[in-house]
């Protein structure tokens, strides 16, 4: 084997990239083989072609999806960090209110999406909202998580030196919560995207903000396959973008010093 | 205590047993008794009194209250009853110049997400002291533990016993008078924790500290104290006191001297007696 092949980070990036590569090649020689018509599963390069020509309609679509993906994840950060904070602040507080954060985190968005729908004119801030409902949760539960996970003995240690509450939230809480943190900050960020894409097919809303949910819809009513498959296209690329960013806030964040973003040595 | 002791310049005669009777006490532990909310009763009613310069080894099974007495005198636990004084005082006279107190855990317990240096500056973080001043008392701890070298490593990047370095550094940047130490050298190998003992008591000497050293390790109690103070568990109570009548510096010669051996056998036969009381336990 060459040197390159087995450098380890070289093949991260290289092993996934070439299984791609042979499905898509393989999903291509598929259906033109078997000539598959094109409104039950296009080709790999009618796909391309559908996204470079619909670039116009997808594009804005896509910037709708990706405005309320992003103010419903900053939402949920703001918010589910503000109330986790409230939750370590008193265990009555955790015990009287824990249980509606789990009340919003089970009941399906699906089913309550049309009254917030109704109660909010706004299309754009009810979809908005829906999201952030859907991606709050982790954010809530693991940044309590995070805060009451602090050493015992570091706890004590500040505690001997008489630090205020200030200064025990500030240099030990905080910093303690953090890897808990970024782990919710991962899963909402999905999440919201998520609940992006389903608050707006259940609002069903065309016109000027029109996202790519919205797109999905109709190209399947028009049985436009080649645009569903760009428009879906499209959601997949944006999650696994923000994923990334999420990842390296994180290892920007921990690297220095945390378990899980450590490189082996070997 | 041999005349020529009082000539070691940097004081580790003062030190020596023999003297610490006449000396001030540090603290006072005056009927002190622990029970758990739960009803367990971990410290039966207990006196003891460590006087300036001592070096107390508090030594037993485990459950015989040892660490529990040791944190109701670094004040992060209150007695069930009974009283403690600090340098005759109650305790808000703690942390007044002279009458400072540090604590080492058992574990090292460093902020993970912070390098060496700002480690060891904590305790002088939390007191709002300026930062220069704060720097300046940080090399000299790192410097006496010899860290020196690590001040801008991370605590992973260390071995065990170079994180509890690290944590007595952090214990000495307060410039304390008192340095309560729970089982400090515990989960360490016993080549390591020789060498720290060492070191320890070299900076016993040169900075003049009372020490209370809570410890399972027979071998660690003689080699360290001027008085060991053997426990026994079930409840918990002091069983008998014992001097270590032995000139300091110590080195290497005193752990194969005779007289170690004496005193280890001596504090052997009542730890056999104070394990027995406690024996329907484990």
């Amino acid at each position: 084997m060459t040197p390159l092949v087995r450098n380890p980070r070289i093949l991260r990036v290289v092993a996934p990239l070439a299984v791609g590569i042979a499905l898509l090649a393989l999903w291509q020689v598929l259906v033109t083989a078997y000539q598959v018509p094109k409104y039950l599963v296009p080709s790999p390069v009618l796909v391309a072609q559908t996204l470079v020509e619909d670039w116009g309609l997808l594009s804005k679509s896509l910037l709708v999806t990706l405005k309320i993906t992003f103010f419903a994840f900053f939402a949920a950060v703001v918010v589910g960090t503000l109330v986790a904070f409230l939750f370590v602040q008193s265990r009555w507080i955790e015990m009287s209110l824990f249980p509606y954060a789990v009340l919003l985190q089970v009941t399906p968005i699906v089913a309550i999406a049309p009254l917030i729908i109704i109660w909010v004119k706004d299309t754009q801030t009810a979809l908005t909202l829906c999201a952030t409902i859907i991606a709050i949760f982790p954010i809530i539960s693991n940044t309590t998580l995070g805060l009451r996970s602090v050493n015992p003995g570091l706890a004590n240690l500040f505690r001997m030196n008489r630090a205020t509450r200030m200064q025990t939230l500030v240099r030990l809480r905080i910093p303690s919560a953090l890897p808990y943190f970024f782990g919710g900050l991962r899963i909402a960020s999905g999440l919201a995207l998520i609940g992006a894409v389903v608050a707006e097919f259940v609002a069903g809303t065309g016109g000027h903000g029109a996202g790519l949910a919205y797109q999905i819809l109709q190209a399947g009513f028009q049985i436009n396959i080649p645009r569903l498959f760009a428009a879906l296209f499209l959601i997949t690329v944006t999650g696994v973008l923000l994923f990334l960013l999420m990842v390296w806030l994180s290892r920007l964040a921990l690297g220095n010093w945390h378990e899980s973003e450590l490189v082996p040595e070997t | 205590m041999t005349p020529a002791m009082n000539t070691i310049a940097d004081g580790g005669a003062v030190h020596a047993a023999g003297q610490s009777s006449s000396a001030a006490p540090v603290v006072e532990v005056l009927s002190v008794e622990k029970t758990y909310p739960n009803g367990t009763r971990a410290l039966e009613p207990v006196d003891l009194t460590v006087r300036d310069g001592e070096f107390v080894t508090l030594l037993g099974p485990s459950g015989c209250g040892k660490s529990t007495l040791l944190k109701m005198i670094a004040g992060l636990a209150a007695p069930s009853d009974g009283r403690i004084l600090w340098w005759r005082h109650g305790a808000d006279a703690v942390g007044a110049p002279g009458r400072k107190l540090s604590m080492v855990f058992q574990e090292a317990t460093l902020m993970p997400w912070a390098r060496v240096h700002r480690n060891a500056r904590l305790p002088l973080d939390l007191a709002g002291v300026e930062r220069a001043a704060a720097g300046r008392a940080v090399s000299e701890a790192l410097a006496l533990v010899g860290l020196e070298k690590f001040s801008q490593s991370y605590p992973r990047e260390l071995s065990g016993g170079m994180q509890m370095r690290v944590s007595i550094a952090r214990s000495l940047v307060t410039e304390p008078n008192l340095l309560l130490m729970d089982e400090p050298f515990g989960a360490l190998d016993e080549i390591t924790r020789n060498r720290l003992d060492s070191d320890l008591l070299a900076l016993w000497a040169k900075k003049r500290l009372t020490v209370m050293f809570v410890t399972h390790s027979i071998y660690e109690a003689v080699f360290l104290s001027t008085r060991v103070v053997v426990m026994s568990a079930r409840p918990g109570r002091i069983l008998r006191e014992v001097a270590i009548d032995e000139p300091f510096p110590r080195g290497e010669a005193f752990r194969v001297s005779q007289q170690f051996a004496m005193y280890c056998r001596e504090l052997s036969e009542l730890l056999a007696v104070a394990s027995a009381s406690g024996a329907s336990d484990d």
